[in-house]
């Protein structure tokens, strides 16, 4: 304990090998669940409409975790800081400049991109605890920051901004909220197939590479810190893109809707979800999103230990989140086939 | 100068709470690998069951050791019941439960003794220390408890048979087992030693902080930030390291203008990271050298 030998040790997997053709859904599969996802506005009330868009956009915000964790494996406390740039962005440039609402969204994703790739600069020296220490730090950091007075102009300070609603475009006849939840769609899927054709080219295969073992990637000829940053960047990029799409749809940001709780929302829906399945994301946004108000709904005084059971029989159950379920699923087609 | 010896005695005595804090969370990490985000969730249950012994009538010390014992006895339970079954499951998930049982500790806590924030007593009184307004003898106290209990850590783990099995069983479990040590309850000794360190850091911070629910909190950020800083590897380093960041805050909030209460923590936070990016294995952590 106290001898200053040096440890020598095998990198351990700090995240599963998940193989590349693992991480999406086959053809038929998507179609069902992307004609769900259409479909399901015709037949619902408004107000699960909303709750359907906000699953949506913390899907997209797990989605961009699960290509840096579970693609890269580096982990992350600190996606809620990029949500909050992002979403600060959004209403920044809708409030004060009068930019339309759909081209803020690539504005935020640019900044957010750049802020995280910036990040991954310093973080590339550490990594599992001290990386989390290092995003954690900056998820609490955020908070405080966009409450400072020196921004209080364009931030609102403590109060934050309301931000408008859009309507629907063209004359079309659908409520905001229907317009909003088709709005915020055609984005998800557009970064979905983005994120699985990135995952499936040479940077996808070089953040893989990394992921397995830093040293034989470095080895074959991996520029491991470009592609460390870089798996950064996007994560962040993509989170800020949500976190103005999440600005919009709550026409509402204020610096204590960003905290670090929600940065750990988002990493248990990932683990819900299934580290590394892509797909996985909107069911764990479903959890993050409807667990906590099934455990208020159980019982008032307690909803926080009932949260608590649930996780536990979650992680019980299916310890690799929802991807084990399509796992089964998929054998067991396979043996009806037979 | 007399504000700056000043400061650095202000920042000793709460850094004496982070030290505390940060040996119960080195240990764990020594055990089982992983941070406990729990950690301190099960210091402030500890720290409560102790308040309760003494309403009904428990005298300070009787109730102290009681409560070592039911932590100690508690930190395996937790064990056995929840994690053992999940040691096979990725980490993150595993990382995932702990989250799951900090939530479930504090709302059960908040269920039984209420959010209302609760005196509690300490034995070393809290007259001045030597004449010295910044430090009281309560504070010395916990001071002594926290090295005390330092030194005690280091002859078990460096002179007693099972704390040589517990250093292999987290070095090396595999070849561990070989040898005929029952590793999977030395991860259940290491919870339960970890939660008995927590309760003394609990019942050592109570009196500071008050005793409520959420007392843990801000203490266990601070508390994990001393041990990655001082390096999670060692003991020494994390009561090292707890000091330096009781001093680091309370430099911070007085030297720096316009930094007040709110920008304490990430200010502190940032300072730590600056130094692990110098030195990423912590101020007195064993690099580890990896191979393919």
């Amino acid at each position: 304990m106290s001898a200053a030998v040096e440890e020598v040790v095998t990198e351990g997997q700090a995240v599963e090998a998940v193989p590349k053709r693992a991480m999406t859904l086959g053809a038929g599969t998507s179609l069902v669940v992307l004609a769900l996802l259409v479909f399901t506005p015709f037949v619902v009330k408004n107000f699960i409409i909303f709750q359907m868009t906000q699953v949506l956009i913390y899907a997209l915000a797990v989605l961009a975790l699960n290509i840096l964790t579970g693609g890269s494996g580096q982990f992350s406390l600190g996606q809620s800081a990029f949500y909050a740039i992002g979403a600060y962005t959004s209403a920044i440039l809708m409030e004060h400049f009068n930019v339309n609402y759909a081209l803020t969204l690539p504005i935020a994703g640019v900044l957010c991109f750049g802020a995280g790739f910036l990040f991954g600069q310093p973080a590339l020296r550490l990594s599992g605890v001290y990386l989390a220490l290092a995003t954690f730090a900056l998820a609490t950091a955020m908070p405080q920051l966009l409450k400072l007075g020196y921004f209080e102009h364009w931030t609102g300070g403590v109060q934050g901004l309301v931000v408008t609603k859009p309507d629907a475009p063209f004359g079309l006849p659908m409520s905001q909220d229907v317009w909003l939840y088709y709005f915020t769609l055609v984005i998800s899927i557009a970064i979905y197939v983005f994120s699985v054709n990135l995952l499936r080219s040479r940077s996808g295969r070089a953040f893989m590479a990394i992921r397995d073992n830093e040293i034989a990637a470095s080895a074959m000829g991996v520029n491991v810190s470009l592609y460390k940053t870089l798996a950064f960047g996007v994560s962040a990029g993509i989170t800020g893109v949500a976190g103005g799409l999440g600005a919009i749809a709550v026409q509402f940001v204020a610096p204590d809707s960003y905290t670090i709780n929600f940065a750990i929302a988002l990493f248990l829906g990932m683990v819900v979800g299934g580290v590394g399945w892509l797909p996985g994301s909107i069911v764990g946004a479903a959890f993050i999103i409807f667990v906590p108000n099934i455990a208020e709904s159980i019982s008032k005084g307690l909803s926080g230990a009932v949260f608590g059971v649930l996780l536990f029989l979650v992680i019980f159950l299916i310890p690799h989140g929802a991807r084990q379920i399509a796992i089964v699923g998929q054998q067991l087609a396979a043996r009806v086939r037979r | 100068m007399e504000l700056f010896t000043n400061q650095i005695l202000a920042g000793i005595s709460t850094g004496a709470i982070y030290a505390c804090m940060a040996l119960a969370v080195v240990m764990i990490y020594q055990a089982i690998d992983h941070l406990n985000f729990a950690q301190g969730e099960m210091a402030m249950f500890s720290t409560f069951i102790s308040w309760q012994l003494m309403q009904w009538g428990a005298p300070y010390w009787i109730a102290f050791i009681l409560t070592l014992a039911l932590s100690f006895a508690g930190g395996i339970a937790i064990e056995r019941a929840l994690f053992k079954p999940l040691t096979k499951a990725p980490i993150l998930t595993q990382v995932a439960g702990f989250i799951a049982l900090y939530s479930i500790i504090n709302s059960c806590a908040g269920l039984i003794w209420d959010f209302t924030i609760k005196q509690y007593p300490t034995p070393f009184g809290s007259s001045p220390f030597l004449g010295s307004q910044l430090i009281s003898t309560h504070q010395a106290g916990m001071i002594g408890i926290t090295l005390l209990m330092l030194v005690g850590l280091y002859f078990f783990f460096r002179y007693t048979r099972m704390g040589l099995a517990m250093r292999a069983a987290a070095s090396l479990p595999e070849s561990a087992r070989l040898v005929g040590i029952n590793t999977s309850w030395m991860i259940a000794l290491g919870w339960g030693m970890a939660a008995a360190i927590g309760a003394v850091a609990g019942m050592m911070i109570a009196p500071v902080v008050f005793l409520e629910p959420n007392m843990m909190l801000g203490v266990l950020i601070y508390g994990f930030a001393a041990a990655v800083l001082g390096g999670l590897t060692s003991p020494f380093g994390a009561v090292v390291g707890g000091f330096l960041v009781g001093i680091f805050e309370n430099l911070v909030g007085t030297y720096i203008p316009g930094v007040g209460n709110e920008l304490k923590l990430p200010i502190a936070l940032a300072l730590i990271v600056t130094v692990l990016v110098v030195k990423p294995a912590g101020l007195f952590g064993r690099p580890i050298v990896k191979r393919v």
